[in-house]
């Protein structure tokens, strides 16, 4: 694993964007990790997905996006809303369904939103947000804008109408749209094998006569370098990009899932691609990156969450007189 | 036996019963089914009688239709009715219309089964009571599973039917245990179920609104009011008969469901009272339906947006106060 990780030059610079790409891959697991047991101790409720695994493509691919560019996310969604900046404490207490949250507690896990961060969503219907990333697009290009729409989903979307429908518009009307298919290879117990005839996904944007890549999604700086190269294409040319990135989810589909549809071996053996240790160990051996370093991480991460989970606590509770509000918007009175 | 148990025992007897049907859906098989209602199932039968499917709720709703008219058996699973609205084209503008449009030719006997519900916190997207909505549908046959028995019986019974069938099951009932006679009894697939007798009020209702409004009846009766409770079962069509007898008995209703106020089954069947047997009031008709706002996540929001026991009881002593017997 180690030999594919691109070699750096060891300036001070690069420590410093390892340093950050590893300590944001490390919050994201660690925040997954304590999500789950919040969940066992039902003060987070509903549907809760872990993205463990994964966090090399939310990690990765936001390293090309700037704060103009607008995103779109699925209900996997926590890792790419903190590789995202949105605050660690008002996501934890959307969970929580504070009014605190980040979405004031009416949407939960699955709905994060934070508009301040053009992070919209959190979709929880399967594909409904990539008609939804079209338009997106669709707006900045015919408003000039440079922006970039960036839209996660899963290869389990990719079966639904509204990707093939999604992604014929968004090629027959060239717009600046990177959708990153995020292969985790099972679409809840069903994998790739029986769900779609061409496996091979990227083949599905060349039938809509779209740019594609494909990038090894356990790697966090190939997932970086083949998201820049995609979102500079798209800058440049205008027209949206299908990235494919492999990828697997280490834990069940949610938290109500026993897992009766694959082997433990075949989820061992994704284990050894674990992008954390892999980019550790890189650091190590380019720049020496000590244990003490990697300590400070796990430190810095466990405060930010311990802040986060006491930020959540202290929420409130919406009072039950405001249950209708946000049906429709109200005017702003001055 | 859990509603869960019941729900695939239904199933199972209709797979052993006919070699034409078969279970197609998502996550049906190798997961062992979203709620865990078909576990097992894909062993017993095997994948030619158990099909996964990707998601593409429209293409596999389709592909329902299809082999139905082919000649098959089909029962379509759609994980929650939530989805089912990227199903809705193909239910409504085939299933419902095909006989008709074809002068009688071509018949489409599909089993449509949902999951449905309010309460599990899961927000807006995996919350809504749709009913109405198919209830609205002519050529379709809308049926609500709101106790153990038509859990387990409803599906055998209705299994002939030649029309597409739409099936409501609650998610939030699944683990909810209940005693059922070991021998399955035929159920009548048409009519609306008294599911308690009383003198003083009828209270219409349907799905999780059964058992929540028999806890209230139970309730009211120590306080002296007697409560006749009416599970509609059948939203389409409707069973007027038995709502209608009950009224002339007891001169009072009480509507309550899940499903939003506005334009929903309550509506009609008030309008119905209103136009058959007004003269047979004592007070006005009251209607109980779910707070107008998309399901809130937080646990305190989502119980205050539909009716609960204490809500029902309210609402029918309220009533009984009305105008004096
Ligand atoms: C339209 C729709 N159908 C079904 C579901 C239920 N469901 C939720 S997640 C999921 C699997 C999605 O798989 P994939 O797109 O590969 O994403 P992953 O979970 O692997 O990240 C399913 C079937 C849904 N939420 N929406």
């Amino acid at each position: 694993m180690d030999t594919t990780l691109k070699a750096g030059t060891a300036g001070q610079d690069n420590v410093d964007h390892y340093t950050n790409i590893l300590y944001q891959m490390q919050l994201i697991r660690r925040f997954e990790e304590r999500s789950a047991e919040l969940y066992t101790q039902s003060l987070i409720r509903g549907f809760l997905h872990l993205y463990v695994g994964e966090e090399a493509v939310a990690v990765g691919v936001m390293q090309a996006l700037t704060g103009e560019d607008s995103i779109l996310s699925t209900y996997r969604e926590h890792g790419h809303a903190l590789a995202r900046g949105v605050d660690a404490g008002r996501i934890m207490a959307e969970m929580y369904g504070k009014q605190e949250g980040c979405s004031r507690g009416r949407g939960g896990s699955m709905h994060l939103f934070d508009a301040s961060k053009k992070f919209y969503g959190g979709n929880a219907i399967v594909g409904g947000h990539l008609p939804m990333a079209v338009g997106m697009a669709l707006a900045a290009k015919k408003q000039g804008k440079a922006s970039v729409t960036c839209c996660f989903f899963g290869e389990g979307a990719a079966a639904e109408g509204e990707f093939h429908e999604a992604m014929n518009l968004a090629a027959l009307w060239s717009v600046p749209l990177l959708l990153v298919c995020e292969n985790n290879l099972y679409a809840m117990g069903t994998a790739i094998r029986f769900s779609h005839s061409e496996t091979h996904l990227e083949k599905k944007g060349e039938g809509y006569g779209m740019a594609t890549m494909v990038v090894d999604g356990m790697d966090v700086l190939k997932v970086e370098a083949a998201a820049k190269q995609a979102v500079d294409t798209i800058r440049q040319t205008g027209k949206p990009l299908l990235l494919v990135a492999n990828t697997y989810r280490f834990r069940a589909h949610s938290m109500f899932d026993a897992e009766l549809y694959r082997e433990k071996t075949e989820v061992e053996e994704w284990k050894q691609k674990d992008p954390i240790p892999a980019l550790y160990r890189y650091m190590k051996e380019q720049f020496g990156f000590s244990e003490a370093a990697f300590q400070g991480i796990e430190s810095k991460v466990e405060e930010e969450i311990k802040a986060a989970i006491d930020f959540a606590e202290k929420g409130k509770w919406e009072p039950v007189e405001e249950l209708t509000r946000f049906v429709h918007s109200e005017t702003q009175t001055n | 036996m859990t509603y869960r148990e019941a729900l695939k025992q239904g199933i199972r007897q209709v797979l052993q019963h006919d070699q034409r049907a078969f279970l197609m859906g998502e996550d049906v098989g190798r997961y062992g089914g979203a709620f865990a209602v078909s576990k097992g199932l894909l062993a017993e039968f095997g994948a030619e009688r158990i099909m996964d499917v990707p998601l593409s709720e429209s293409g596999f709703m389709g592909a329902g239709i299809g082999a139905a008219i082919g000649g098959m058996r089909p029962i379509v699973e759609i994980m929650t009715v939530n989805f089912s609205l990227l199903a809705m084209d193909q239910i409504v503008n085939n299933a419902a219309t095909l006989l008709h449009m074809s002068g009688g030719q071509v018949n489409v006997p599909v089993i449509v089964r949902m999951g449905s519900g309010i309460g599990r916190q899961l927000a807006a997207q995996h919350s809504h009571s749709w009913e109405p909505l198919y209830a609205h549908i002519p050529g379709l046959k809308v049926f609500s599973i709101g106790t153990h028995e038509d859990a387990r019986n409803f599906l055998p019974a209705i299994f002939d039917h030649p029309d597409p069938v739409i099936i409501f099951e609650y998610t939030s009932m699944l683990n909810m245990e209940a005693e059922l006679p070991t021998e399955p009894e035929n159920v009548n697939t048409h009519l609306a179920a008294i599911r308690k007798t009383g003198k003083d009020i009828s209270l219409v209702t349907y799905g999780t609104g059964v058992y929540k409004s028999l806890e209230a009846a139970n309730t009211l009766l120590a306080d002296g009011i007697d409560v006749e409770v009416i599970d509609l079962r059948v939203l389409r069509p409707i069973d007027y008969t038995t709502v209608f007898n009950s009224i002339r008995k007891t001169h009072r209703a009480v509507l309550v469901e899940d499903a939003w106020g506005s334009v929903n089954i309550s509506s009609e069947i008030s309008a119905r009272i209103m136009e058959n047997i007004f003269y047979e009031l004592d007070a006005p008709v009251r209607r109980l339906g779910g707070v107008e706002v998309p399901i809130p996540y937080p646990k305190h929001l989502e119980d205050a947006s539909v009716p609960q026991p204490a809500d029902i009881i309210n609402l029918v002593k309220n009533s009984m106060r009305h105008g004096g017997v």
